[in-house]
């Protein structure tokens, strides 16, 4: 299906800008790389813009910049409490890089990064390792603690802690699957239905051309929902590491 | 799937990496902070003016407290002094209400001694008038010359009766 250069599959092929080998691995700037890098610089831009002026009352941009950051220190606080504001940064990074890079592969032609399932487990990845670590030097082996709930009966443990053990280690999957697959299931769609605009004849083709409008806000909203459930997840990881149950 | 071609890994984890740390840069060493300030000066300008507001109120429930003690005192204070001038009004207008009555009564006196006298007077005419007059009468009537002292003590001794 790759090898169809406009496949519905082929928006996701990766292309090397500047092929780059160090110490025999593979590193190129590829489109991936270069929207990854883009969604940095609009993120920069965005709060560069923001903040140039600061108002006392915000201009469009200071107060999209604001509402962001409310946002996201809202959802740290109300999740993780006053003790993961120490993490608030990286939550913000982390929210800031999934949202652009959604946002930034709905647009025509554009490199979607975040439906590469090798980028989110990276960051899925990244994020269970280091709730671990943050877990254990809180609470050292007391951390064992979040597989049982407190007042669990005796008999009922036997079937929850490793239920529980399971679903600990599940997350990091469930966590990269779920962005990856709305991401692509989102633009194969989108594909999907911009084709039949052409291959369908002028007065039928309206129908998936009022489709892909649709969607389109439709995906619109996903990419931000996606967004915030990477991470609100991360949050809801790290309260049970910092505050166990 | 090109997800799945393991030879794209190496360069997007790589360039994750590089370009997420970028961002974490610019997120809590450009972004947090000025917006951070913005958020905290605006918060401290909403509270100075808070603070100033209440402070003003404060000020106010001073001024409308000093003003209504003042109020207080100047009407207990124009109380007194239309007690104190009341009374005195009325110490004057006694004085002056008795001195008439001592007057008047004064003049009563002297009217109801004159009045006396001149009834003493009058009933010691009537006397005399009275018995000249009675005889008269009897030497017009009868031709006879009455003796003065007789006729006197007769009309003296009639009035007598009469009185």
């Amino acid at each position: 299906m790759a090898a169809e250069s406009h496949g519905p599959m082929h928006q996701f092929e990766i292309q090397r800008l500047i092929p780059l080998d160090v110490a025999g691995y593979d590193i190129s700037f590829t489109n991936s790389a270069a929207f990854m890098t883009l969604a940095v610089l609009a993120t920069f831009a965005l709060f560069w813009v923001a903040t140039r002026h600061r108002t006392m009352v915000p201009s469009r941009w200071q107060s999209i910049a604001e509402l962001t950051y409310e946002f996201v220190g809202g959802m740290v606080k109300d999740n993780v409490g006053h003790q993961g504001m120490a993490y608030f940064p990286f939550i913000f990074t982390l929210f800031m890089f999934i949202l652009l890079g959604n946002f930034l592969g709905l647009l025509p032609y554009a490199f979607t990064f975040t439906s590469h399932i090798v980028v989110n487990a990276t960051l899925a990845l990244f994020i269970f390792i280091a709730v671990t670590v943050i877990g254990f030097a809180r609470h050292g082996l007391h951390y064992f603690s979040l597989f049982l709930p407190p007042g669990t009966p005796l008999p009922v443990a036997f079937i929850l802690v490793p239920i529980e053990i399971m679903s600990y280690f599940i997350r990091p999957v469930s966590l990269s699957l779920r962005l990856f697959a709305n991401m692509l299931a989102g633009h194969v769609l989108l594909k999907v239905l911009a084709g039949f605009i052409i291959t369908l004849p002028v007065w039928a083709g309206v129908v998936p051309f009022a489709a892909v409008f649709g969607v389109t806000f439709l995906e619109l909203m996903v990419a931000a929902i996606q967004a915030y459930v990477f991470a609100l997840l991360t949050c809801i990881y790290l309260n049970d590491a910092i505050n166990l149950h | 799937m090109p997800q799945f071609d393991p030879a794209s890994f190496p360069s997007q984890i790589f360039w994750l990496v590089v370009t997420f740390v970028a961002l974490y840069v610019v997120i809590s060493k450009f972004a947090i902070p000025r917006i951070g300030e913005i958020l905290e000066q605006r918060a401290r300008l909403i509270q100075d003016d808070l603070d100033r507001a209440g402070a003003l109120k404060a000020d106010t429930d001073a001024a409308i407290a000093a003003y209504e003690k003042a109020m207080a005192d100047a009407r207990s204070q124009a109380r007194d002094v239309l007690l104190a001038a009341t009374n005195e009004l009325k110490k004057v207008a006694d004085e002056k209400t008795a001195a008439v009555n001592a007057e008047v009564n004064k003049q009563i006196a002297d009217g109801e001694a004159r009045i006396a006298k001149a009834k003493t007077e009058a009933l010691g005419s009537i006397k005399t008038i009275a018995a000249e007059t009675a005889r008269e009468a009897v030497s017009k009537l009868t031709g006879l010359t009455l003796d003065a002292a007789k006729v006197d003590g007769a009309v003296g001794t009639a009035l007598n009766d009469a009185r």
